[in-house]
């Protein structure tokens, strides 16, 4: 990947974390940690991997993405409304009763969102459901998924992961978030459903390691995934909780909880500074063109 | 008797019959020679997809696929299908309203030898209990049929019920079902019984009871418990005063709940609800099941001529 698409890529994250916080922030909960660590492979996904049309959401031969975590819904609808499927102004309505956008992605009402999750283990699933639908039908369409590593303590990701390969869906490629946080602390001491890398290449998958959070690297696994025959891909991405605000990084504690106003200006303050660095402009309400 | 078939048998043809729809897609867990759905692996092996013994993972794959425009049955006995993987039918399939539909075999204690572990009595409840969830329990194999079609040709989720037992027939080959239409098939004004699945036999059976007895006894079919045929409910309780609700299922919750709760709701009258009393099953052969948990025509007679007797001053 060129320097240049990179910084682009950057750029555009750093408008989705700050309207990661923002939505948080307005709805005074969500799950932020989650979300910031895996806003760069989301990023990546719908603005250089994933063939979608914002105009035509439903588009049959569209790539597919399932948020199998589905608690960082503020990640996949900034990312979303980034891409142009809705309002980004829509976003202030996050979690409230007037607003479309549920607290956990509803594909019934929210453009561009492929399948409800909120329940972990579940997308997974349903991920392999439509590459399941792909090979059946001649399909050239991809399916990318996106679990948690807290959630991979649910028995129904190992049952996905069996069935993915034994059907050979090399349509299919599953981000793991890798942060090592969940709700009561480190995943190595809730009930450990490491080592991954190794576990996936037991059930039968080709498995890609990388920094969750370097484009270059991600780009590298998803061309990977795609050349790939006869097995899914697992993305193992190791990624930090909280990526990008000094404050939240590291910390279970930022899992589900919202910023104050002095945090969420703080962490408003930081993130412009990213952006920056980057070479592009202070953003007010993320207006900056990457 | 030679023409009995089990709704399970009549479930698997209908599937093989309308499979020619090349969006139709079927998934089993590991059960297809017992549910049947090997009646339509046998004409379509490249639609039918086996899931292996992980019914969660199956239902949400059934819903990834319906994403894809297809129409997905996926099937398992009634106790994993509905009960074991219930919250996945309720976050991924109910809660977005795809096309899914689910095939329960084995419903009931009439499953028998298996014993308690594999009889589901709990299904209607908790699947009728679900937003956007329709529910079919057809009692014999023409209406058995009837729900397949009825729940390819109305999108979004379903929950078909269908038993172990071969059955006879109760409908003729051209009824005429309807979705949400309960089925008058017998004249009465003393009490109405009415009855699903496995139990409109003993429903028919106890109005012969009954007439011996001087009671003429209005039965029918409610195959479609939801959505409830309220309006049959509101005119049986008007016109008879009284109803006995049957079914192989708890008496808590499943299909004696649904009518108390129209009759509740539309015209209040006496009921009785015959079906299992807050137990688990056993083994045993089904007929001696169904006596031991009181699902036999008798019962059904004696709870209706109760009724009826307190009704009239008899």
């Amino acid at each position: 990947m060129d320097k240049g698409k990179s910084i682009k890529l950057e750029l555009t994250a750093a408008r989705v974390r700050k309207s990661i916080l923002g939505q948080v922030f307005a709805a005074s909960s969500g799950h932020p940690g989650g979300s910031l660590s895996c806003a760069d492979m989301l990023t990546y996904l719908y603005f250089h991997e994933m063939e979608v049309d914002p105009a035509k959401p439903r588009w049959e031969g569209r790539d597919r993405f399932v948020l199998s975590k589905g608690h960082c819904s503020p990640a996949l609808y900034a990312v979303l409304a980034e891409r142009g499927f809705f309002p980004k102004d829509d976003l202030k309505g996050f979690r409230s009763a007037d607003s479309y956008l549920e607290g956990h992605p509803s594909m019934k009402s929210v453009p561009g969102v492929d399948m409800s999750t909120g329940s972990l283990g579940q997308g997974i699933s349903a991920a392999v459901g439509m590459a399941i639908a792909g090979k059946l039908y001649g399909e050239g369409f991809r399916v990318y998924a996106m679990i948690g590593d807290g959630e991979s303590e649910e028995g129904q990701v190992w049952e996905a992961f069996m069935c993915a390969a034994h059907y050979k869906l090399d349509n299919l490629c599953c981000f793991l978030d890798y942060n090592g946080l969940q709700i009561d602390g480190s995943i190595k001491d809730v009930v450990s459903p490491e080592p991954f890398a190794e576990k996936y290449r037991a059930f039968g998958w080709n498995v890609v390691e990388i920094d969750g959070h370097d484009f270059a690297a991600i780009e590298r696994a998803a061309l990977e995934a795609r050349a790939c025959v006869g097995r899914p891909t697992a993305v193992v991405a190791a990624t930090v909780k909280g990526k990008g605000v000094s404050y939240m990084e590291n910390q279970a504690g930022w899992h589900g909880a919202a910023p104050n106003a002095e945090q969420y200006a703080t962490a408003l303050a930081e993130l412009d500074a990213a952006i920056a660095g980057l070479g592009g402009a202070n953003g007010n309400g993320g207006d900056v063109d990457g | 008797m030679a023409d009995k078939v089990a709704t399970r048998e009549a479930y698997g043809k209908a599937l093989a019959e309308f499979g020619a729809d090349k969006d139709i897609v079927v998934l089993d867990a590991d059960l297809s020679k017992s549910t049947m759905t090997n009646e339509f692996k046998k004409v379509y092996p490249e639609r039918f997809v086996n899931m292996g013994i992980a019914e969660a993972n199956m239902m949400d794959v059934a819903a990834g696929i319906s994403t894809c425009g297809k129409t997905v049955f996926a099937s398992s006995f009634a106790i994993f299908a509905a009960g074991r993987a219930w919250e996945q039918i309720r976050n991924t399939i109910c809660y977005p309203s795809l096309n899914v539909k689910v095939g329960a075999t084995h419903a009931g204690i009439s499953v028998g030898e298996d014993g308690a572990s594999h009889q589901c009595v709990e299904d209607l409840a908790i699947m009728r209990v679900l937003p956007n969830m329709r529910v079919i329990s057809p009692c014999d194999a023409v209406s058995a049929r009837w729900a397949v079609k009825a729940a390819i040709d109305n999108p979004g989720p379903f929950y078909l019920r269908f038993g172990r037992l071969a059955v006879g027939k109760v409908h003729g080959d051209d009824a005429d079902f309807e979705l949400g239409k309960g089925i008058r098939l017998r004249d009465g004004d003393d009490v109405t019984i009415m009855a699903t699945g496995l139990m409109v036999h003993e429903a028919l059976l106890a109005h012969e009871i009954l007439k011996r007895k001087g009671i003429a006894a209005r039965v029918v079919d409610m195959h479609t418990i939801k959505p409830l045929d309220e309006g049959m409910v509101e005119a049986c309780a008007r016109e008879t005063g009284a109803i006995v609700t049957c079914e192989e299922h708890s008496v808590m919750g499943g299909f004696g709940g649904a009518v108390a709760e129209a009759v509740c709701r539309r015209f209040p009258v006496p009921m009785r609800m015959v079906g299992i009393m807050d137990r688990f099953g056993k083994s045993g052969k089904p007929q001696r099941l169904m006596e031991m948990y009181g699902l036999t025509a008798s019962d059904v007679a004696g709870a209706a001529a109760e009724l009826a007797a307190a009704k009239g001053g008899r």
